[in-house]
């Protein structure tokens, strides 16, 4: 089935990708180009076909109920990002990380 | 020094030929005259490098040296390693200074190998061309105008130009394989679950494997003995015995060492798509394995060409899952502007990942998206089935497979970026082996002629069952023994 520009947007909204109207109609092509080497499979008949999730046949394994990781938060924080909108600052504080205001 | 195996240099350094300080302080030296052209590095970092130089001298001067101890290997930047900038490629990562050790790493580490450096990498490992890194392509050793192929791009130029004396990749779809392939290396991509993946930046989680990239069959077995291995930390790290991958290299010594070995030569590998230059190549290599006693067997592998179209749909949809981390929170890029937490979001990854990787993420996303799940993801994991069963009849007949890892000699740098169908082709002959978990490999059989440029290497591909590395290593030592296609170096001043 054909990809349409509105197509393209909610991919990208559910993405959390910002595009562009330019960019969307680059994406469009490109991606109609690859969902039709994708087409190709509809051609195989795989009814009663198990689908196989992974290379080996896992199971999961569990490990004992113990801690095994220390606390590294300051080493971790070095790490965050540039706070933005006008600062420069690291989006930390006091241990816990910045962001918008989320609840009203 | 620079084209010695890795044998030849433990033993340089055992005996204090050389020290690790002078061997590593060569290939940096190398590293300063040529990485500026060929872009293999993106994080070098000397102190660092010839403090663990320094360490592994003290190590073999006790007395405690191991095999690698003292040599000087390149990282792929997927790899997160303590203090190291890791960017895998993107602008996303940029400024990440990785606080841990990815399992590879620490395994090199106590090894007492030195890290030269993080190589280059087609961005999230998503490429073939080494051409959709946020720190520009890489240059191929044999010809400065063409690609090294991807996405262990910088690895295998690494290699190439003896800018260290072997390196590591990773291999979701060809990594390894098609990059060695274009630059004439060895490169081996283990079965799924025998590197562990632990600190190996995702991108389709049950596709991923790590494995190394060096000059000889003899090489990437010294490097899979520390490598490989189980490691509690990947839940699909699989719980086998330590191996010693060299130990069927040498054996048996007849004239005829691999008498009674089946060799499989699928239709659908030597089918339209290749190039007929390349086939010429890898016809050779097969000749030189029938005088080394192997029996050729004619099979089918039917599922091939569904291979692209299955991966396309489930490596995305693993990435896609895999990279909705790089929300601009905790660590990566954050915009600069934004308004309220979805804008920032949404401008954090739109500015932090290439073109490349959002097509992924936006075709992943789709795949897996409601109403559409059963169509495509689903039909995608049936039809992996079908083609990892094309593996399990195929080796009812024979022990080892072999065709060519790539369609074509290294392309010019542009020729495919605009088309990502045409990018994704490069692929064909490696991408079934991830699907199915299988090991592959790829090792230099010589040369073709591109049509308006030079000889540029080709990569013979040998394809084995679950766990037969060794034996795969074996195949590929006895054609190094009576070749040296994989001694051959690249000519940096005129390439």
């Amino acid at each position: 089935m054909a990809l349409s520009i509105e197509d393209i947007k909610k991919i990208a909204h559910l993405a959390r990708i910002e595009v562009s109207e330019s960019e969307a109609t680059a994406t469009l092509s490109k991606l109609t180009g690859i969902l039709g080497l994708i087409e190709q499979m509809q051609a195989v008949d795989t009814t009663g076909i198990v689908p196989m999730s992974h290379a080996q046949e896992l199971h999961q394994r569990l490990r004992d109920d113990v801690v095994t990781k220390t606390n590294q938060r300051e080493a971790f924080q070095k790490n965050a990002p540039v706070l933005g909108n006008g600062s420069t600052q690291p989006a930390v504080a006091g241990g816990l990380y910045l962001v918008p205001k989320v609840i009203e | 020094m620079i084209n010695s195996s890795l044998k030849q240099l433990a033993s340089m350094l055992q005996s204090k030929k050389i020290s690790s300080v002078e061997l590593t302080q060569s290939f940096l030296t190398r590293i300063t005259q040529y990485n500026p052209s060929i872009n293999a590095y993106i994080a070098l970092d000397e102190a660092k490098t010839l403090a663990q130089a320094k360490a592994a001298d003290a190590r073999i001067a006790a007395g405690n040296a191991t095999a690698l101890t003292g040599i000087p290997l390149a990282q792929k930047d997927i790899f997160c390693a303590q203090g190291w900038q890791t960017t895998c490629g993107s602008k996303m990562l940029a400024n990440f200074i990785a606080p841990y050790d990815a399992h590879v790493i620490t395994q090199f580490d106590q090894a007492g190998a030195v890290n030269l450096g993080k190589t280059n990498m087609d961005e999230f490992a998503m490429g073939s061309s080494n051409e959709t890194s946020y720190f520009g392509g890489v240059k191929n050793p044999w010809s400065f105008d063409h690609v090294p192929g991807g996405s262990s791009g910088g690895s295998a130029a690494a290699v190439a130009a003896r800018l260290c004396a072997a390196a590591t990749g990773t291999d979701t779809g060809g990594s390894i394989r098609q990059p060695a392939s274009l630059c004439g290396l060895t490169g081996l991509k283990p079965s799924y679950g025998v590197v562990s993946r632990y600190g190996m930046i995702a991108f389709a989680s049950s596709l991923d494997q790590a494995g190394p990239m060096a000059k000889s069959a003899e090489d990437c077995a010294m490097m899979m003995n520390v490598m490989a291995g189980f490691d509690e930390r990947d839940s699909t790290s699989l719980q086998r015995d330590k191996e010693d991958y060299s130990r069927e290299l040498n054996k048996p010594q007849t004239d005829q060492p691999l008498l009674g070995l089946k060799i499989g030569l699928p239709k659908e590998f030597f089918a339209e798509g290749l190039d007929a230059s390349v086939a010429q190549v890898i016809t050779a290599a097969i000749d030189v394995y029938k005088k080394l006693g192997a029996q050729i067997i004619d099979i089918s592998l039917p599922n091939t060409g569904l291979s692209i179209p299955v991966y396309y749909v489930l490596a995305p949809a693993e990435a896609s899952s895999n990279l909705s981390r790089y929300d601009g929170v905790r660590y990566g890029h954050r915009a600069s502007e934004y308004s309220d937490l979805n804008d920032m979001y949404n401008k954090s990854r739109a500015e932090g990942f290439g073109a490349e990787v959002k097509r992924r993420i936006l075709i992943g996303t789709y795949v897996l998206s409601a109403g559409y799940y059963d169509a495509y993801y689903l039909k995608a994991q049936q039809i992996r089935r079908l083609i990892a069963q094309d593996f399990i009849e195929a080796f009812k007949q024979c022990d080892v497979i072999m065709g060519p890892a790539a369609p074509s000699t290294a392309f010019k740098a542009g020729e495919k970026v605009d088309d990502p169908v045409a990018m994704y082709l490069q692929d064909i002959y490696t991408i079934s082996t991830n699907l199915a978990g299988l090991p592959g490999m790829s090792l230099p059989a010589g040369f073709a002629q591109a049509k308006d440029g030079p000889a540029l290497p080709v990569g013979l591909q040998i394809i084995g069952n679950y766990f037969d590395e060794a034996r795969m290593l074996n195949v590929a030592h006895q054609y190094q023994q009576v070749t040296d296609w994989h001694q051959q170096m690249p000519d940096l001043k005129r390439a």
